[in-house]
């Protein structure tokens, strides 16, 4: 709980400067998250292999593993199908369609706005960037309340990057493989969902 | 897929390293601060595209419904695998 607050104070402070245009553009456009991200996948890679308990649970897993993806892509079809219903305006297609992003947003919204109308897009830009928020804010709630596997499913494609270092700190490292072979499953379905769904 | 490659490079580093014992405890540390780092960089770029700024309120309860509606989908789903074929729990303690 106090990491999603950090967290969230320093999302709401970084928007907040971003807004306030306190950076030059010139500093944004060399792309620091970016690197911001490499250093990062980089640490957790390192914390993966000095830790002898993560590759005893991949190998215990092993194909049960897909299950996991499999789980977070019915799961999310069943939760956007139905809330479809409470959004106006937005089609049951469309809603699998934003649905199908797994919070993979920079590709969903690109291929949404291509295909299905830049509105539907910008939907899935923002729905998709809220999923990734929304993991990284309550992971450590979703796998006290939900299991080890939650703050996983739920970071959907961002689970082997953004989200992975959130998800090892709420879930421990054993489960950063199953975590990584998560979001690379996730990451590859999303845009042959989306181009299956809306043609 | 680039990112996989800064992951897989950490992986070999860090199994290199695995018999020092402060190597884990130091990357822990950098990691949680790297964490809040791109977090705080998010919230920038956020912050400063404007086409996000201008559709957060009309687009903002649409996309809110729709992610909330993924996340407890999938978190409920999950929760059933990981008791059917994982013997685990879905709640801790």
């Amino acid at each position: 709980m106090k990491n999603s607050l950090i967290i969230l104070t320093c999302l709401i402070a970084g928007i907040l400067v971003g807004l306030l245009a306190l950076v030059p553009r010139g500093v944004l456009e060399l792309d620091p998250t970016l690197y911001a991200l490499y250093a990062l996948l980089f640490l957790v890679g390192v914390e993966i292999g000095a830790n002898t308990r993560v590759w005893q649970v991949a190998r215990r897993q092993r194909t049960k593993i897909l299950l996991v993806p499999l789980a977070a892509v019915l799961g999310t079809f069943l939760g956007v199908g139905l809330c479809s219903m409470l959004v106006p305006g937005v089609g049951f297609r469309q809603s699998l369609a934003v649905g199908s992003g797994f919070g993979y947003y920079t590709l969903a919204s690109v291929l949404i706005a291509e295909i299905g109308g830049k509105t539907l897009g910008v939907l899935a830009l923002l729905s998709n960037i809220m999923r990734e928020m929304a993991t990284l804010l309550t992971a450590p709630l979703l796998a006290r309340y939900f299991g080890r596997l939650a703050p996983i499913v739920s970071g959907g494609a961002t689970s082997m990057d953004t989200t992975l270092p959130i998800i090892t700190r709420s879930v421990g490292t054993d489960f950063a493989v199953i975590s990584v072979v998560n979001g690379v499953v996730l990451t590859l379905l999303a845009p042959l969902l989306i181009t299956a769904i809306l043609r | 897929m680039q990112v996989l490659l800064f992951l897989a490079g950490g992986v070999f580093v860090g199994y290199l390293l695995r018999s020092r014992k402060n190597v884990l405890a130091v990357a822990e540390r950098a990691t949680t601060w790297s964490l809040y780092l791109l977090i705080f960089l998010l919230g920038i770029s956020v912050g400063t595209n404007e086409a996000v700024v201008r559709a957060l309120g009309r687009l903002g309860m649409q996309a809110l419904v729709l992610s909330v509606g993924g996340i407890v989908g999938s978190v409920l789903v999950g929760c059933l695998v990981s008791r059917m074929f994982f013997d685990m729990r879905c709640h801790e303690k």
